[in-house]
Order: structure tokens, then sequence, then C-alpha cells
């Protein structure tokens, strides 16, 4: 290294070094960051110093979804009309999934891709469906997932739908390091998508590999658009945050079922309120012989499986 | 406060200061940052489909690099408790040089941590206070505590030291010894809490091993270490900064005992792992042996343990007390170190997913270049630290010397 002696004071030449040197580097840094200038969806002020939603007042939730309206119109055309439907009072959600009569059509994941704006390119699903054989064993590494018959069901064969499983105690709520996902009073595990930072730790976490990362810009064509929209639910998502299934929040908050339940040609999806006695799942987990997806690891889902009996 | 600022220009003007080789060394490190900078503009623009990662494998080089440079950074205490618990005094300039390089490596993760980040625009979300910080319940929450407490330590250890140096006076004990001490526990702390990044992780068994924290102690202390002992023949080479034998002798006992703790708890995973035949060892099956068919990451590991033993067995010889085969050695524990912890140790754990789907995962071109980009950086920041502090510790650039213009007083 060069010694002390060439500490000096600023002379013509050095000065002239310096401006030359400090040129060059900020003519290269700006060549670097020429991909930039091709970016066209800087977030808005109001979408980055917004709160997060558990936080927003009702006025601040209103302006948001005015926000979120708008957007939707200037990129898709179309008015939609997005709601923050509350949680009713007195209800959880369960869903129940009859493995004896699933044929594994694969109705349900594209009445979900429809219903819920998922991205079609690249192709985001927030059902996955698994071929198993019928072999003795039930072994989730000896499952297809890309089966593709010419008709279902297959001789020798049974289906797993598998997505998220609305955990009482769910490892992708434990881990979010800024509580961008979390548990509605009626059991439906959400996201808040303007609020993701996108660090995926959540869906490390997910031993039902139900999350979904948005790893480009999603496409939708704009006659595909499902104008009926929810805050956590399924308004259209941006890229670099996470999603996944959310129970049809903006149906079942209104009295709905969710749409894999309404496209199942079976009935081999069920869904209701566990409080409530005399509903189809609570007959279901009292009177079937039912099957929680990886019980050792404590989840403890809101999504059973179970038998004809 | 003025001299002080003073003394900040002064270091800031020698780090620019040096002959061709200094140049040329630094012009090569900005070039490597700047194809960083302009790979990652792609994918910010783009975002991170322009990695390798998906759904299935939904961490990659990134955090793997991140989890072997938190490990770095921790073993910089490796030279600090021979210093201060030891009263090994004739090291004490060289805790500087571990430090420094702390500093360097702790710049790295958070680099790495934010270029995994799908919107880094809102990292804000994460600062205490302003954003919604999840502690104590999310492991990463006390991850950025941790680290950037390590950095803040680090920082004022080395800053002060030298500031001190500089102007010719002691370190006062009680503004340095609880804060070195501190470090020391801190050290253990950022390691162990990565570890318990992935170790909390229930669903994903390749992980959730108690012996997992140990290993990354013990591997840390290895690789961190074997780092040094390179740097500081670096440092002695370049600069006539007088390195001791004795130091790196001093880190190669330390290199000695952690390498073969580290291959120990490699042997009890392994055991655990292959002897019983339970379903959930498919991720080590997938690493060690491949799985159906698939076996990416197979030809790597093997590598690695390959390196490690012929490393450990060099170490253990009286061989590597000459310097040439020390360094052999060490240069193989940081490769080996390097593949174990970081694609070894991240991306089987994604494979197969908890479903069981087996997709593979190869780092894309811009993903590497992203890589290159922030390691250059990391050795840019740790060129510039030397460049301040040899001299200073050397006694060249102290307030005995400012020039008279300076008039300070």
């Amino acid at each position: 290294m060069a010694d002390l002696n060439t500490e000096e004071g600023i002379t013509r030449r050095s000065f002239l070094r310096a401006t030359t040197a400090a040129a060059a580097g900020a003519a290269a840094l700006t060549s670097a960051l020429a991909p930039l200038r091709n970016i066209g969806d800087f977030p808005s002020v109001e979408e980055f110093i917004q709160k997060h939603y558990t936080e927003l007042t009702p006025a601040q939730l209103t302006t948001v979804l005015g926000r979120i309206e708008n957007e939707v119109q200037k990129e898709y055309g179309i008015r939609p009309h997005v709601r923050a439907l509350k949680p009713m009072n007195g209800v959880e959600f369960v869903y129940a999934l009859n493995l004896s009569r699933c044929c594994g059509c694969r109705k349900c994941v594209h009445a979900c891709v429809a219903e819920n704006n998922q991205s079609r390119s690249p192709e985001v699903q927030y059902i996955r469906v698994l071929k198993m054989p019928n072999d003795g064993r039930f072994d989730l590494e000896s499952g297809d997932h890309n089966y593709n018959p010419e008709s279902v069901p297959v001789p020798g064969h049974f289906f797993m739908p598998i997505q998220c499983h609305h955990c009482k105690n769910p490892p992708c709520v434990k881990v979010c390091p800024v509580k961008a996902t979390w548990q509605e009073p009626d059991g439906i595990t959400v996201i808040d998508y303007d609020w993701c930072i996108g660090c995926r730790y959540c869906e490390a976490a997910c031993p039902y590999f139900a999350r979904r990362f948005n790893f480009t810009e999603p496409s939708i064509p704009k006659e595909k658009i499902n104008p009926n929209m929810s805050y956590l639910g399924n308004r259209p998502r941006h890229k670099g945050v996470m999603e996944k299934c959310h129970f049809c929040v903006q149906r079942t908050r209104a009295g709905q079922y969710p749409a894999c339940l309404e496209a199942c040609p079976t009935g081999s999806r069920k869904f209701g309120n566990i409080l409530d006695p005399d509903s189809e799942v609570s007959y279901i987990l009292k009177n079937k012989r039912v099957m929680i997806l990886k019980e050792e690891l404590g989840t403890l889902p809101r999504f059973f499986y179970y038998f004809d009996v | 406060m003025k001299r002080y600022l003073y003394f900040w220009k002064r270091c800031l003007k020698i780090a620019f200061v040096g002959d061709w080789r200094y140049y040329g060394w630094l012009g090569i490190l900005l070039i490597i940052i700047l194809g960083g900078v302009n790979a990652y503009a792609k994918q910010y623009l783009l975002g991170l489909g322009t990695t390798g990662m998906s759904d299935q494998v939904s961490w990659g080089v990134y955090i793997a690099n991140f989890t072997f440079l938190v490990g770095m950074a921790a073993a910089a205490v490796m030279l600090v408790i021979p210093v201060y618990i030891y009263k090994n005094e004739e090291l004490h300039d060289l805790v500087i040089f571990g430090e420094l390089l702390a500093v360097a490596a702790i710049l790295m993760c958070l680099a790495f941590v934010t270029v995994d980040l799908g919107r880094p625009d809102r990292f804000w979300h994460l600062i205490p206070g302003i954003g919604i910080f999840h502690f104590p319940g999310s492991m990463l929450s006390w991850d950025v505590l941790v680290l950037n407490g390590y950095l803040l330590i680090n920082l004022h250890i080395c800053g002060y030291h030298i500031y001190c140096r500089y102007c010719g006076r002691k370190p006062s004990n009680w503004l340095s010894i609880p804060v070195v001490f501190l470090g020391i526990l801190w050290a253990v702390s950022i390691h162990t809490i990565t570890a318990f990044l992935y170790v909390g992780l229930g669903g994903r068994h390749f992980w959730n091993s108690a012996v997992l924290g140990p290993r990354f102690i013990a591997s840390a202390f290895t690789a961190g270490p074997a780092f040094i002992i390179l740097t500081l023949q670096i440092i002695r080479q370049f600069s006539d900064y007088h390195v001791p034998d004795r130091a790196l002798f001093t880190l190669r006992s330390i290199v000695q005992i952690a390498m073969p703790i580290n291959m120990f708890l490699l042997i009890n995973e392994l055991f655990t792992e292959f002897y019983t035949t339970d379903r959930n060892s498919a991720s080590s099956h997938y690493l060690f042996l491949g799985l159906h068919g698939h076996h990416a990451l197979v030809p790597w590991i093997w590598t690695a343990i390959g390196l490690n033993i012929t490393s450990m067995i060099l170490l253990m010889l009286p061989l590597s007390r000459r310097l040439k085969w020390l360094d052999t050695a060490c240069i193989l524990a940081v490769i080996g170190i390097w593949i174990e912890k970081g694609m070894g140790m991240v991306v089987p754990g994604f494979v197969p997913t908890p479903i069981g789907e087996i997709v593979e995962y190869t780092p894309s071109k811009n993903e590497v270049l992203i890589c290159l980009g922030i390691w250059a950086f990391g050795f840019f920041c740790y060129t510039i630290f030397l460049r301040m502090a040899v001299p200073i510790l050397h006694g060249k650039l102290s307030r005995a010397n400012e020039p008279a213009e300076a008039n300070l007083t």
C-alpha cells in the first residue's frame, strides 16, 4: 500500500483526477441502473405509507378500498366492488373433504382460480390435487402432482386435494416478522397483501405447501376479472407478495359457499360453521371417520379429510 | 468533536490512496459490484422470477450466503477470546482485524436479506416503533435485532479502539471491556438465532433438529478463523504491519478443535437420519444419495465432505505448522463449509416439499451476479476498513502527525 506521504492538500492535478473518477463512477452507476428506466409501477405514496389492515380507522379503510377500486379500474378497465367484510359473531369455519368421493377432476382448482383472480401467467393455484396409488400406503411422496389422464377417476388410484388448512396453531402466522398474516376470529388465516414484505418465511414454515408467492407480476385477462372483491381476499395482487386460499372470504362472509365447493361435481367438499351443532360439518366430525393431515405437527387444522362409512 | 471529524476526514482520505495494485483491486471489485447492481435492477423490475427460486424451493443462494456469513461474523470473537480471556496481549491489534471482518460480514448479510425480499420498499414495516415488529414471536424479528445489535457492538469496539490509538491514549476499560464481553455472548447468539430460524419450523424435518444450532457454531468457528488466517497473511504481505506467526498458530489451534467437532456433529446427524427408517429423512436422502432420480446436490455435498475431511487431516498433521499447508487446509475448510452450510443446508430443506413434490433448484445467472456483487461489496468494505485501520495501528496516522494547517486546538 502507498505510504502516508501521499496524504497531501488538494492540488490542481488531484482535483482533476478526483473529478474524473467521480464522473466515471456516476456514469457507470447510471448505466448499471438502466433497467429501472422501464419501471412503470412504483407504489403510490398512499400505498407506501398505508398502515396495517388491523390498524386502519373506518375512514382510512374507506379511502384504501376506494384507492384499490381506482387502481383495478385503471389496470383492467372494470370497476370492481372491493369490500372489507367483517367476521360474523359465533362463526368458526371449517372444511371437510371426502376422500372416498373425490374423483380428481380438478374442477375445484379452476373454480378457485376464476373466483379469486389468480394469475393465469404464470399459473398460480391454491389447490394442489395429488393422484395417490391404491397400493396399501398413504405416502405423499408417491403422489403424482402433474397427473393428466384421459378421464377421471383413474382405476387403482384415489385423489387428495390439499389447500390452506387454516390451522388453529398456524406456523405461518407465528413466523411472519411483520404480522402481515394472521388468524381472523372466524378461523380464516388471511394476508394483508399491502403489508407483506415478501420474505417467504411463511412459505418455508407451512407444512401443507399452501402458500404461493408472486415471483413475477401476475397477469389476468381483463375479461376474466371477478369484480366482486375483498381486501383480504381476491383483489388482484402484485408481484413480490404472498397469497393463498382464504376460504373465499368475499363469499363465505356474505353467506355463500366457497367456489371450490360449488364447483365440485361429486359433493366431496363440505363447508360450514363448527360452532353450530346442527351444521353439516359438525355432523361429519361427529359421525364420520376423520383424518387430519400431519396431525403430529400440532398445527390443529380446520381442514378435515373424511371417509364414507 | 472537531478533532473526531478531522480524524474521519483523514481516514476517508487515506482509504482512497494507494499504489496501482490497490487501485486495481478496488477497480475490479467496483466492476463486480456494478454488475451486481445491474442484475439487482433487473430483479427489482421483473420480480424474484429472475432467480431460480420457486414456490417449492422458496429460498436459495441469497439465504444460503446469508447463513454462511452470519457464521463468519460470529467467528470474529475467536480472536477476541484469546486476548480478553486468556490475556494474550500480543494479539491485541488482531482483535480489530477480526471485528472489522465481522462488520463487513454483517453488511453483506443485510444486503443478502434485502435482495431476497419481494417488496424491499416495505422494509420499514420491520422497524420497531414505525412498522409492526412481530417480537418475540417470529425468529426473523429476533434475527433482525441481534444482527443489527452485533453490527453496532462491533462498530463501537473497532471505532473506539482505533480512535484511541489515533489519539495515542489507552482505551478506557469502562467503555470497552463490558462491550467486548457483550460482543462475545452476542456472537454466539447471532448464529444460534440464525439456526433457530430453521430449527423452529416443525414441518421441515431436515432443519427441525436440535443439533443444527451446535453444527452452525462449530462450522462457523472452523470457517471463520480459517478465513482470518488467510486474511492476516494478506495483510502481512501487502502492508508493513507485522502479524506474528504466533497469531496464526493460535487460530490454527482453534480450527484444529472446531473442525473435528463439526465433523462429529455431522456424523451424529447422519446416523439419526439414515439408521432409522422413518419417512422424515427424505431431504437427507435427496442431499446425500439422491431421491427418485433427482440428485443435483449429491456431487456438491460429497465434495464438501471431501474438502472438510482433507482439511481436517491436514490440520491434525504437524505438516500444517508450515504456512503453505496451513493455508491449503484453511482454503479447503472455507470452501467445504460454504457448500455444506449454504446450498447443502438451505436447499435440501425444501426438497421434497412437505407434500412430497420434488422440484430442484439451480441459481439463475442474474442471481449469481447479485451474489458476486454482494461479495465484492463485502471485500470492498473490508479493504477500505483495513486501509484505514492499519496505518493507525501502526502509528503512521495519528494525532501526533496531524498536518499543521488542521489547527484544531
